[in-house]
């Protein structure tokens, strides 16, 4: 009988355990929102989205730049990202010799290990220089932080493509070559298009990463709060606004960047609660 | 067959061009850890790691920022490690696919996707002003905690799916309980995959800034409890590059930050293929 008690005691901490994730996540929003929704109230939401200004000591708190900042630099990463992951799982799944496939992984890996404080520190001191003196502008730009941006979602692009073409039954494969289509015709018109919900969700989450990409950004975009007119052009990110003023920022400014963080907090949802039911159409 | 020749030629072509993709990713890598170590190894000396930084970092060696790093790792890794495990548990061995099962995955999901300046104003707000702990070890130990949360969770489940059903059979007809089930029978088999995701999150913890930048502050002097503020190496990293404090110290740290990532990352590794991928 004691056993049996203890035995559902545990059941039911484990229960409660289970739903720590849910009750962080419940807590960030609710925290961000209270602090953030308030201000958005306040000042208007047309105004704050809307807004081309943002000077905190004169009140003024408009964050269309950085919108248009985080999704110009998310489009860059992505024109670069999409193409190189997507080769890049091509090739893992198709095309490997051993070797290369023992080279390339453990790199991928590596990729997406390496802190994104030292991409941001490498694209300071060897990208931005390069496109300084061979492509004008100040250096510091959309253009070097999408592509810093780009090999940082590699990663994520590549496994989860990756993922979803190898859960592909094999007779796929066997009837295009079968048919008599080349190797290269196979994949390109058979397996890619039937892995296409799952490297749809790749790109996604890939968007996602790009878009809450903080420090990196901060080192390499320059942070010009204006409207971007070029893609080497200076800008500012929803994410670089938080990272580089939540120091010193404190009052209505201290709460715009929070207003600022919900904002990011809904784009993040948005991607990934359908990059989930993406994956999942698949697995089911 | 002139079509058939096209066909041939495209199809190279296309070869070509996947190959230079898969070979540009790794010059790339090469170009950023290259660029870093040739510059900071040479700073690596003994006394880097065993002294303090001198004003404001320019001088003296990264010894508390190493302290700031391990201590909020382990907070981290001591806080998440339970809840990241007990959570696997109980969606593998005490639920079958349930609402209630859908809910936690998707929960788990999101959270991984949050962004760290996202977790930062979330612990800035909570941890530090809310529950009043101010900059400190503690306030961001608990915000790593959280992040690395999802990877526990995953790499564990991951883990416990490769157990053969055959442990859980044996256990019940000797009379197990469930609990007695998972503790004796399946924790053990677990552990490597446990301690995989374990790794994982330290290799995470130390490379995270911006979350960190904002919980648990950017002070210089040895912390004494785990009220503190410290300062991580990856923080302190950033700090001297962006304002320009030291390039040669900023290499150094750098340097040592990608030594400790690649050691990280190998243990994984080899860990992740002795234990989970061979068996299943």
């Amino acid at each position: 009988m004691k056993l049996e008690i203890k035995e559902k005691f545990i059941e039911k901490t484990l229960l409660l355990i289970a739903f720590s994730s849910i009750l962080i996540l419940a807590l960030i929003a609710s925290f961000i929102f209270g602090e953030g929704l308030p201000f958005i109230w306040k000042i208007g939401a047309i105004d704050f989205l809307f807004g081309e200004r943002w000077v905190p000591s004169h009140g003024e708190f408009g964050i269309l730049p950085m919108i248009v900042g985080s999704f110009l630099v998310t489009f860059g990463a992505l024109l670069l990202g999409i193409p190189l992951g997507l080769a890049c799982a091509v090739f893992l799944c198709e095309w490997t010799p051993p070797q290369a496939a023992m080279v390339l992984r453990p790199a991928i890996q590596l990729l997406a290990a390496i802190p994104s404080v030292i991409y941001g520190f490498w694209g300071l001191v060897v990208l931005v220089p390069l496109v300084r003196n061979y492509l004008g502008g100040p250096g510091l730009s959309i253009f070097s932080g999408s592509v810093i941006l780009g090999f940082m979602i590699l990663p994520t692009i590549i496994s989860i493509s990756e993922d979803s073409l190898r859960a592909l039954p094999p007779s796929y494969k066997a009837g295009g070559l079968a048919l008599g289509a080349t190797h290269w015709q196979t994949i390109w018109r058979v397996l890619v298009p039937a892995a296409k919900s799952g490297i749809v969700a790749s790109v996604i989450l890939g968007m996602g990463r790009a878009i809450g990409e903080t420090m990196a950004m901060i080192m390499i975009l320059g942070n010009a709060v204006k409207m971007p007119s070029s893609f080497l052009d200076s800008a500012r990110t929803l994410t670089t606004n938080i990272g580089i003023e939540m120091g010193y920022a404190s009052g209505d400014h201290r709460q715009a960047l929070f207003a600022t963080g919900v904002i990011l907090f809904f784009i993040i949802m948005i991607l990934n609660s359908s990059a989930i039911v993406l994956s999942r159409r698949r697995g089911s | 067959m002139r079509s058939n020749r096209l066909r041939f030629y495209t199809q190279s072509l296309a070869k070509i061009l996947i190959w230079i993709a898969a070979l540009s990713t790794i010059a790339v890598m090469i170009l950023i850890l290259f660029q870093i170590l040739a510059e900071g190894l040479p700073i690596l000396r003994l006394s880097f790691f065993l002294e303090s930084p001198k004003s404001m970092g320019r001088e003296g060696g990264i010894l508390t920022t190493i302290i700031g790093t391990i201590a909020l790792t382990v907070v981290a890794i001591i806080v998440a490690t339970p809840l990241g495990v007990g959570t696997a548990i109980f969606l593998r061995e005490y639920t079958r696919e349930s609402q209630v099962s859908r809910i936690i995955r998707f929960g788990t999901d999101c959270l991984a996707g949050v962004p760290s300046i996202i977790f930062g104003l979330f612990g800035f707000v909570f941890f530090v002003i809310f529950l009043n702990m101010g900059w400190s070890i503690l306030s961001g130990g608990l915000t790593l905690a959280a992040m690395i949360l999802p990877t526990i969770i995953c790499t564990t489940e991951e883990a416990i799916k490769t157990i053969p059903y055959s442990y859980r059979e044996v256990s019940y007809s000797l009379g197990g309980t469930k609990w007695q089930t998972v503790t004796r029978a399946i924790l053990p088999s677990a552990l490597p995959g446990i301690f995989t995701g374990i790794i994982l999150s330290v290799g995470r913890s130390i490379g995270e800034t911006a979350a960190i930048i904002l919980t648990a502050g950017s002070s210089l002097v040895m912390p004494n409890s785990l009220f503190s503020p410290i300062r991580t190496m990856a923080v302190h990293f950033y700090i001297l590059a962006r304002e320009g404090i030291s390039m040669e110290m900023a290499y150094g740290t750098g340097a040592a930050l990608i030594l400790l990532v690649l050691f990280i990352n190998t243990i994984a590794n080899w860990l992740l293929n002795r234990y989970i991928r061979h068996r299943s």
